[in-house]
């Protein structure tokens, strides 16, 4: 035995070095037919990565005080040797995380991975993705900002129209009666160690559930269901070499795009950066105009769209809410877009074309018409989980057409309700958009074969 | 699915005419790498902003640096209201007199360029005109009732607004500006103090982040490293694959 042997040997009689890093790596079988879409995990771990250990270095120069908050970002910016590079690999990296897991969730949706056996993955990456929201938002308000102090604001002042306890519970959060130093205080000790904390553990479960099940694929095929005579799933491949070989491809592409933001476009036309953050926070003065930043403004026009704010509070919560049940909502056995009719797929470009839609307009300011729209395609966004739901099985003309008369019938209440002469055309012509969307959705499998599935192979296709 | 985009396109179109609006905004021409530039409106800015305006998160001996001057000929020419070298450029004027002399807060100008952009800082500059309703007797173009003097008044003289009154979507009478017409000249052709002006945004471009002198040329080395690493990484893949499918 060489003296290597020896030490590993020595090891595994310990600590099983050895066993983890066969069971998670070089024996952990990985469907060999992964695309494009199956880069996004691992980035989604590089970004993690990346934003500790940028956080680590900010932190030694950050001050989370509101009377040096602002300055000391600055003093990263200027006067720390490369804290500019640190600072943007930070600021980027938290839309980039958001790109990264908006594409990984989208992966989801569309193969089906959040199916039996895989539903506790899907809810650990909720909740991954419901601590990233909450990172996000504390780790926003750091800078000192406007934006960071009006948007922390409106934010914590949404827990303030819960009934009853709402006053309390946002004068809780924030330790004071408005955002303050007590709040920039807590906020940093929940972004750089309770939140992260959460997130590591999160990440592992996630991780370790996935390892358990095995990892879903293109073509929604359990791979562990052909094995051959060693026990080796046909169509698997062990993870490392092959899969890490091929992430180092997808890491450097991705670090071409994020580096390119950093060093040519680190403010992103003022998405990734807000141009009003660059103005120190000002208790005594309103922005005009208060955006979130874009990775929560499809769900800041869901509350938005609403005008008593507990309701616009429990519909952007519920927009979050209603992900973490999408296993036991899309209840069709056939796991892939691939094999599943044609309807659902045109249901799911829609719903990633009206989630970027509902991300537009809470960037931009509720005119009426938009306003409108917000409220149009916030209905869309809800009665697409019944859709899922509907086209999971096959179901009666009978069940079809009572099922859109019921749904059209519940958001109709509401616009008679509100229509008045001034809005008459605008809500009578905006209410076309979701009737017509559940018409084609609900319909469709009644008069024409856009609801045919095709079969699943037995094996993975190339 | 194209029926989907297409309307969902149309939807985007009345989205779209809103997204524009606001004050028209002439463009400025920001070029960090002419470093005359950059000196003439360091010069600028220190002789006529740093009275009130501080630019507290700025070191003198960096604009230096930057600016290819030498600490001596910062010191001479460029600082007054400071003593050493490494101090940033603050200014002397108490905030609690200012708010008094001006009505609000006199903001910090550092990083003003990055919230406001050069385009809105080089047209404010230019858009001061006469205005006896207000405490300077001045007002602005882009920034109405604006609380700062003209202060570069001397150098772009003054204008005279030119009104003319119209009719507006209620029925009521209203006065709009049409023009101006110089009212007391100014020790500068228009042509040379928009060419000062240029040069003063510039320099706050510039003072907005300093790193945008380097971000450029360090960002193409790192592509170019990330392309070869790409050509190394693929080729690796590729050889590790060869025995799959």
């Amino acid at each position: 035995m060489s003296k290597m042997q020896n030490f590993m040997g020595w090891i595994d009689a310990r600590f099983p070095l050895t066993k983890m890093w066969e069971d998670h790596l070089s024996k952990y079988y990985a469907p060999k037919n992964f695309n494009f879409w199956y880069f996004f995990g691992s980035l989604a771990l590089l970004v993690l990565v990346l934003q500790i250990v940028t956080g680590i270095f900010l932190t030694m120069h950050y001050k989370p005080d509101a009377q040096l908050a602002f300055a000391s970002v600055e003093y990263i910016m200027r006067d720390v040797p490369g804290g500019w590079i640190i600072r943007y690999m930070h600021s980027t990296g938290a839309s980039a995380f958001f790109i990264v897991v908006y594409l990984h969730m989208f992966r989801g949706l569309m193969y089906g991975s959040y199916k039996q056996p895989r539903e506790l993955i899907w809810v650990f990456g909720m909740l991954i993705y419901l601590a990233l929201m909450a990172e996000a938002f504390m780790g926003y308000l750091l800078p000192w900002g406007q934006m960071s102090y009006w948007g922390a604001q409106v934010i914590v002042n949404l827990f303030g129209a819960i009934p009853v306890i709402g006053q309390d519970l946002s004068i809780w959060i924030r330790g004071d009666y408005v955002i303050s130093d007590a709040t920039l205080n807590r906020f940093f000790a929940f972004h750089v160690i309770a939140v992260p904390l959460v997130l590591l553990g999160l990440v592992v479960a996630h991780i370790l559930a996935l390892h358990e099940v095995g990892s879903n694929n293109p073509d929604g095929v359990e791979i562990k269901k052909k094995k051959g005579p060693d026990g080796i799933p046909l169509d698997g491949i062990p993870f490392h070499p092959y899969y890490t070989v091929k992430d180092i491809v997808g890491v450097v592409v991705f670090l071409m795009f994020f580096t390119g933001v950093i060093f040519f476009y680190p403010e992103m036309g003022g998405y990734f950066l807000e141009h009003a953050n660059f103005v120190p926070a000002d208790p005594l003065n309103t922005p005009e105009h208060i955006a979130p930043v874009w990775y929560f403004t499809p769900f800041y026009t869901m509350l938005r769209a609403v005008p008593d704010p507990f309701l616009g509070v429990i519909a952007m919560g519920g927009g979050v809410v209603i992900l973490f049940f999408l296993p036991w909502i899309d209840m069709n056995p056939i796991k892939s877009i691939r094999y599943r009719s044609p309807l659902n797929k045109m249901n799911l470009m829609f719903f990633a074309a009206v989630f970027i839609y509902l991300g537009y307009l809470g960037v931009n300011p509720p005119e009426p018409v938009l306003a409108e729209m917000g409220l149009r395609f916030s209905e869309v966004y809800f009665v697409f989980f019944f859709v899922l739901w509907f086209h999971s099985t096959q179901r009666s003309a009978g069940f079809s057409f009572l099922s859109l008369i019921v749904l059209v019938g519940l958001y109709s209440i509401y616009d008679v309700v509100r229509v008045g002469e001034g809005n008459m055309s605008l809500v009578l012509s905006s209410w076309l958009i979701p009737t017509a969307y559940l018409a084609f959705m609900l319909l469709s499998p009644i008069f024409t074969n856009l609801n045919k599935e095709k079969p699943v192979p037995e094996r993975v296709t190339d | 699915m194209k029926k989907n985009i297409i309307s969902l396109l149309i939807l985007m179109a009345p989205a779209l005419a809103f997204a524009s609006g606001g004050v028209h905004l002439e463009k400025a021409d920001i070029n960090l790498h002419n470093k005359a530039s950059l000196q003439r409106g360091a010069r600028l800015f220190v002789n006529y902003c740093l009275s009130c305006h501080s630019a507290a998160y700025m070191r003198y001996n960096r604009m230096g640096q930057d600016l290819g001057l030498t600490d001596i000929q910062v010191t001479d020419n460029l600082m007054f209201a400071s003593e050493k070298i490494g101090q940033p450029m603050t200014v002397a004027m108490p905030a609690s007199q200012a708010k008094n002399w001006f009505g609000k807060k006199v903001p910090d100008l550092t990083v003003v360029a990055r919230a406001r952009g050069a385009d809105w800082l080089y047209s404010y500059l230019r858009g001061f005109y006469l205005d006896e309703s207000r405490p300077w007797g001045v007002n602005n173009t882009v920034f109405k009732d604006v609380g700062m003097p003209h202060v570069l008044w001397d150098l772009q003289g003054l204008k005279k607004p030119l009104y003319e009154t119209y009719t507006d979507h209620d029925g009521n009478e209203a006065k709009r500006i049409t023009g101006f017409e110089v009212a007391v000249p100014g020790t500068m052709t228009e042509a040379e103090y928009d060419k000062a002006v240029n040069d003063l945004v510039n320099f706050m471009v510039y003072m907005g982040e300093p790193a945008k002198l380097e971000r450029y040329t360090i960002g193409i080395w790192v592509m170019l490293y990330l392309i070869i690493l790409f050509v190394v990484a693929y080729a690796m893949k590729k050889e590790f694959w060869k025995d799959i499918h």
